[in-house]
């Protein structure tokens, strides 16, 4: 699996609440589209830490890095893991 | 304070008036246990269950003009009733009782709709004047007491609360889905909708008029601010003297009573401050509840504690658990009639059967405060973002979001780019006139990701907030930004909400009528006047008021931190045992697969978000709303009934 589909699979299942019948694009803003609120994105950033196994600082906590799965993805790939755990 | 219900047209047969009017008026036996009174004469039938509080012996309803032409039923009080009749009888009128229903009808018989404006008051009242075959049905200012009503056939009927109108042949209970969606948008139905399709509410500060077959209504009374350049040269002092002289003479009417007057303590400046008035004025020892909560998040029983000790009052307080939420939260919803998605009013609900227990009718509360004086925090959130939104760039500013939110772990951990992203600074028009709502709207809509395809389909484009933008005065767009982010709060939530789920509805649930020094018209036209500055003072929310408390309040009370009336949501429902039963009812409103993943949420205890929050709440209240009274239909008629 890669990461991509894996972030989209936690996204779709806890946000989306299983719900997949929503177009959600990589590149789709996740608060643009009212996906994540403050509590969410706590929720993904310790998801990440946890299936990935790194650790997070909290400069790095910035739409930049987390607004979009493509972004997600790209910010894990950039820690050095090539795929979904 | 009471329920009144009737009907005005020509579908009610003779011989079925009185047993309709019983029927109806047992269905609000709750809000007026003490008597119960019929009139129905031709077209015209009146209904009262009455809380006896002023002129206990005399004041029965509905009540005759001496010459019988006219007939009122009413449910509130007109607080400067003593006024009025002193001035009435100086005018050469002659009462036959010492109540204020009397004064009332006696006033409109003198001056018709006009009397409104005389009246100090929270009241919903019908008076039929015999001769011209005309019904009038009045509300109050900002919406204290409910008003409702549907129309069968050629016959308006009316009352105090919807379950009345169910007990109407003809009338049903089906959900109104663009109030549904209202709900999950703005908190409540835009009033004249409600819950219920067909069934409509008079919105505060009208007045109906039904004559010769034609209903017409019209506004008697609505707030209005300055116009934003407006300069006002009064001084601090001098409007925090102003200030709480009214708010003393607003507390000292509302004190007239022929029975005792409690008042709620919630720790807050707010309920401290009309607790200290009442206190200096009754000359004896004030009696004062609270709700407490398990949980410190939302506990004040400390400040409580210390406002007792300072006031020294006889104080008790119900502690309130999540399973007390849980348990009592379907008679909540009963009472409230529309589906809410907040647990806030279950611990009111429980107060006020405490309250009733204790031998009291009657408490004063803080309520109103908060609109009127700008200490909601959506008047600093919608401050900052204006404030962001000028430099969006700024890493400094948009820490100021969590100087708001100290009591939301969620929002101390995030970046200033999250923040100003989660409150659309920058993304927002500064001129949109649902600016300062924005992000509440947008935070509560997330929850219509659990609304079924056919739900979603029947809404096709329909958007709340939209709807709520077309019913905004002309004059609206004059105003301050502040003043427009007060009217939405004031107009809306204060009366779909606040008043209602959590104000009139689970107070006369168990025959408690709340009343609000806060909310006296005079105080509201006079708050509405006051320079935006003197409000929000910065970020120092109702900073005027504080002045003006400061030799009442403790500065420990009136300068901490703002935390705002919550109890524990989802979390309350953990292990509640028809919770599994209701979210599996078959409404056809929302999608099961994805309901049954957020209970599991919800169960998991891991829920903290506003928005999965406020979506299991929203979403339990409603089945729980149509399992008790949709499920319950009327399948009588009015030809049946008749024959």
């Amino acid at each position: 699996m890669t990461i991509a589909t894996e972030i989209r699979s936690f996204i779709v299942e806890n946000f989306l609440f299983g719900d997949t019948s929503y177009e959600l694009a990589d590149e789709t803003s996740l608060i643009e589209a009212d996906l994540i609120d403050s509590t969410g994105i706590l929720e993904l950033v310790s998801h990440v830490e946890a299936t990935y196994g790194i650790a997070i600082k909290d400069a790095e906590i910035v739409p930049d890095n987390f607004d979009s799965i493509a972004r997600i993805a790209s910010f894990i790939a950039g820690r050095g893991v090539s795929q979904a755990a | 304070m009471c329920g009144i219900v009737g009907y005005f047209g020509p579908d009610v047969a003779p011989s079925q008036a009185e047993m309709l009017l019983r029927s109806m008026a047992d269905a609000v036996a709750h809000r007026g246990p003490d008597e119960m009174g019929i009139y129905a004469n031709g077209d015209i039938g009146l209904g009262h269950r009455r809380l006896s509080i002023v002129g206990l012996g005399d004041g029965q309803q509905p009540m005759h003009s001496a010459d019988g032409n006219y007939v009122i039923s009413f449910n509130g009080e007109i607080f400067n009733y003593v006024e009025l009749r002193t001035e009435l009888i100086a005018r050469g009128e002659r009462f036959r009782t010492g109540s204020d229903t009397e004064v009332l009808l006696r006033l409109f018989m003198r001056h018709g709709e006009a009397a409104l404006d005389r009246l100090n008051g929270d009241f919903a009242f019908a008076i039929y004047d015999r001769r011209r075959k005309r019904l009038t049905l009045a509300r109050d200012r900002v919406g204290v007491r409910p008003l409702f009503y549907t129309t069968v056939g050629n016959t308006l009927a009316f009352a105090s609360e919807v379950k009345a109108l169910l007990a109407f042949p003809g009338v049903n209970a089906e959900m109104d889905l663009e109030a549904l969606d209202q709900v999950f948008t703005l908190w409540a139905p835009l009033a004249p909708q409600t819950a219920f399709k067909g069934i409509s509410e008079l919105p505060p500060g009208h007045v109906m008029t039904v004559e010769g077959g034609r209903i017409t209504t019209r506004a008697w009374w609505s707030l209005d601010f300055p116009d934003a350049g407006d300069t006002d040269n009064r001084g601090e002092d001098q409007v925090a003297d102003e200030l709480l002289a009214l708010l003393d003479d607003a507390t000292r009417i509302r004190l007239r009573a022929d029975v005792p007057v409690g008042a709620y303590l919630s720790g807050g400046l707010d309920s401290s401050l009309v607790s200290a008035l009442a206190a200096r004025q009754i000359g004896k020892r004030l009696r004062t509840f609270s709700v407490t909560f398990d949980s410190a998040e939302h506990d004040e029983s400390a400040y409580q504690a210390e406002m007792v000790k300072l006031l020294g009052t006889d104080h008790t307080s119900i502690a309130t658990s999540g399973a007390d939420i849980a348990r009592v939260f379907p008679a909540v919803v009963r009472a409230a009639e529309r589906p809410i998605l907040r647990t806030a009013p279950a611990p009111l609900f429980r107060l006020s059967a405490h309250v009733r227990n204790a031998g009291y009718k009657v408490v004063l509360t803080g309520e109103g405060s908060d609109e009127i004086f700008a200490g909601y925090d959506i008047f600093r959130e919608a401050r900052v973002r204006r404030f962001v939104a000028r430099n969006p760039r700024s890493q400094f500013r948009a820490h100021l979001f969590r100087r708001l939110y100290h009591y939301l772990p969620g929002i101390q951990s995030q970046s200033a780019e999250y923040l100003s992203a989660f409150f659309g600074a920058g993304a927002d028009g500064l001129d949109d006139p649902l600016f300062s709502h924005r992000p509440r709207f947008r935070a509560t809509a997330q929850a219509k990701l659990f609304y079924s395809e056919d739900l979603r389909a029947s809404l096709g484009g329909y958007d709340a907030a939209a709807a709520l933008a077309a019913t905004l005065p002309e004059r609206f767009g004059k105003w301050h930004p502040m003043h427009q982010a007060q009217y939405l709060e004031t107009r809306y939530l204060l009366s779909g909400y606040i008043l209602a789920s959590q104000g009139d509805r689970v107070s006369m649930a168990n025959a408690v009528e709340g009343r609000f020094p806060f909310l006296d018209h005079r105080l509201v036209e006079f708050a509405a006047r006051i320079p935006t500055g003197m409000k929000l003072r910065g970020l120092d929310e109702k900073h005027i008021l504080k002045r003006a408390a400061r030799d009442l309040v403790p500065p420990s009370i009136a300068s901490r931190p703002k935390q705002p009336y919550r109890a524990p949501d989802s979390e309350s429902f953990r292990d509640a045992p028809y919770v599994d039963e209701a979210l599996a009812t078959p409404t056809g409103l929302f999608n099961p697969a994805a309901v049954a993943k957020l209970a599991q949420k919800a169960r998991g205890g891991t829920m903290t978000g506003f928005r999965d929050n406020a979506a299991f709440v929203g979403i339990l209240s409603t089945q729980l709303w149509h399992r008790s009274f949709a499920d319950k239909s009327n399948t009588s008629s009015l030809t049946e009934n008749a024959a």
